[in-house]
């Protein structure tokens, strides 16, 4: 901080700059700022370009025809507007039922994980009890290892618990592999919450539970609402932990948009059916799109929330 | 207050580490006993054969070769997108107009945010599907059917032993580039307007006010996305596994760690290798957080 400040001995008040040339060097300041500006604003066009032409070009492909994906220049508009594909991927391809799927195992992954998550969090944050650091270390150490070396042991206790290949076993997965984080974050959130608060509340005779729930929890809005989102968008994009666990007879049906969407691609090659993969992706992106349109400021906060911790 | 608390605690712990201690710590600690077994997950006794898979992965060339993917991935993958993050964030803060010593972002940063973020929120697995389709070798690709136009190409941007990697690592960057363009720039709005204004009264140029003021007051943030990015970069499984030509090809010239552990699981059963292959990772990726921690700490500067 000093060393940043200490050449004060050239520090020149902005007052005594007036004089005949301050005139002129304002105006090639001002030139040299709109230059500036222009080339800063071609530079981050073009990133804005690089971000969304593909997804445009998904898009576009979305409405050809096969020969047209083929023989057509990428952004060149598709001859007919054709939602052929659409239904294509939506039924043929499972589109609809991967779509369903995820929804389904995320709402109950990222419900659970809140619930329980913020139940540990608060209680290892609020109430001193022998094993409190070490059960708060169990969670947090969660954070060091990566999931593939957990891979082959969790097939087999999914297996030897029947619930390989099963919903409530992907659900169970995704709560413990988001529990770690979750109580990371919770626990230093209900550390800042005031202390008088919750006193009052057992001084008006309110159980440990109900303080909880009607107090402690709407006073972590802020918190919950953050890393809700940080879950939804991290078990909605689960990939790896899906193709390890739901594997096996008639596994397909059970599959979350991350692994149908992947398996469409493979054997859209075969098929040569181009025009219902892009179609399946558009189905997928356009979601979160419109979310994003909507909460883009919490969403951006709330993946953000682990790296300004 | 007294009355209760125990049942209490017991009552809200129970059932979260209930469920981490499963699926998570027991997970874990099975994954180290299994290293040192050849088990392949048929016979119900386990053979324990010592460190034989660890002198058998020193010998795998295949292996030798997902490390040195993942090494060229954490060394690229934060040097790119830190250094792209770090000048779209400073074009977007600092490239606007100066009014009272102060100079102030672009018009429509904003904008410029919200769109370069938005890859972020697309799983990895979609997007490894994109540039499956961006990248293909004949005209239906979105890159060799522009060139087509030019009258270039094709070029073999998967197929290609030389231009795999790279282009897997380009993904990669497309991807992680907003989201630290909107963390840098949170962390450059929270320094002070004065600092600047002082600089910039010492005849500090744009230049020499990111160098000299802005890149040491973002140090900190910046080792949070070398780490971050770092982690990423040992996981690139979700690409390689749907991008690339047969599944970290061609010719192993794209496999990663992460894959290899998944094909020696699942398609050889082969458990205990597996697992071993497992332990080393997370070596590797602990030795790689304890030295960014370590190589990079300095003075952090409070304000």
């Amino acid at each position: 901080m000093t060393n940043l400040m200490s050449s004060d001995s050239t520090v020149t008040p902005p007052g005594t700059k007036a004089g005949p040339r301050h005139t002129t060097e304002a105006g090639r300041a001002k030139r040299e700022i709109k230059v500036f500006s222009g080339f800063a604003h071609i530079a981050l066009a073009i990133w804005g370009l690089t971000v969304v032409a593909p997804l445009i070009w998904v898009v576009f492909a979305s409405f050809k025809s096969n020969t047209e994906i083929f023989t057509h220049a990428p952004f060149s508009l598709p001859s007919q507007i054709s939602f052929e594909s659409y239904k294509t991927a939506w039924t043929e391809a499972h589109v609809g039922r991967y779509f369903l799927n995820s929804v389904f195992v995320v709402t109950l992954s990222t419900a659970g994980t809140m619930l329980f998550g913020s139940m540990a969090a608060y209680v290892l944050a609020r109430y001193k009890f022998f094993g409190n650091r070490f059960i708060y270390y169990m969670f947090v150490s969660g954070l060091a290892f990566p999931v593939f070396l957990a891979l082959v042991p969790l097939f087999l206790i999914l297996q030897n618990l029947g619930l390989l290949n099963t919903f409530t076993g992907l659900i169970l997965v995704y709560i413990a592999y988001s529990l770690p984080f979750t109580v990371f974050f919770m626990t230093a959130f209900f550390k800042t919450l005031p202390n008088h608060i919750a006193e009052a509340a057992i001084v008006d005779g309110a159980s440990h539970t109900r303080l909880f729930f009607q107090v402690m929890l709407p006073m972590a809005k802020s918190g919950l609402v953050s890393i809700t989102i940080f879950n939804i968008v991290g078990q909605w994009n689960q990939y790896l932990l899906p193709v390890a666990i739901m594997q096996g007879q008639g596994a397909e049906q059970k599959w979350v948009l991350t692994q149908g969407i992947a398996n469409i691609s493979v054997s859209a090659g075969y098929q040569a059916n181009w025009a219902a993969l892009f179609a399946a992706l558009t189905l997928s992106i356009l979601p979160m799109i419109i979310v994003y349109a909507f909460f883009q400021r919490q969403i951006q906060s709330g993946l953000t929330a682990g790296a300004t911790k | 207050m007294k009355h209760g608390r125990y049942p209490f605690i017991i009552g809200f712990l129970i059932v979260p580490v209930a469920i981490y201690a499963t699926f998570v710590v027991a997970a874990y600690l099975q994954a180290f006993q299994l290293s040192f077994t050849n088990w392949r997950g048929f016979s119900p006794d386990v053979e324990y054969i010592g460190f034989d898979n660890f002198v058998k992965l020193f010998h795998d060339n295949t292996f030798w070769q997902a490390i040195r993917h993942n090494l060229f991935l954490l060394l690229f993958l934060p040097l790119f997108a830190i250094v792209i993050a770090l000048f779209f964030s400073f074009l977007l803060n600092m490239g606007g107009g100066t009014r009272g010593g102060r100079t102030h972002g672009v018009r429509g940063s904003g904008f410029y945010k919200v769109v370069f973020f938005f890859p972020q929120l697309l799983a990895l697995a979609l997007v490894a599907v994109i540039f499956a389709r961006v990248y293909s070798p004949d005209l239906s690709g979105l890159i060799n059917g522009l060139l087509h136009q030019v009258g270039a190409g094709p070029v073999l941007f998967l197929a290609d032993e030389n231009l795999a990697m790279w282009s897997i690592l380009a993904v990669l960057v497309w991807q992680a580039v907003g989201f630290y363009v909107v963390l840098f720039s949170a962390g450059m709005g929270s320094i002070p307007t004065e600092i600047y204004e002082a600089a910039a009264l010492d005849g500090a140029t744009r230049g020499t006010l990111f160098f000299k003021v802005t890149l040491p007051l973002l140090w900190n943030t910046l080792q949070v996305a070398w780490v971050y990015l770092g982690i990423a970069a040992f996981d690139a499984f979700a690409l390689v596994n749907i991008m690339s030509v047969d599944r970290g090809g061609p010719d192993g010239a794209t496999t990663v760690i992460g894959l290899e552990i998944v094909r020696n699981a699942f398609d050889y059963a082969q458990f205990g290798y597996a697992s071993a292959m497992g332990v080393v990772l997370f070596f590797l990726t602990i030795t790689f957080a304890a030295l960014t921690l370590r190589v990079t700490r300095r003075e952090s500067i409070e304000l």
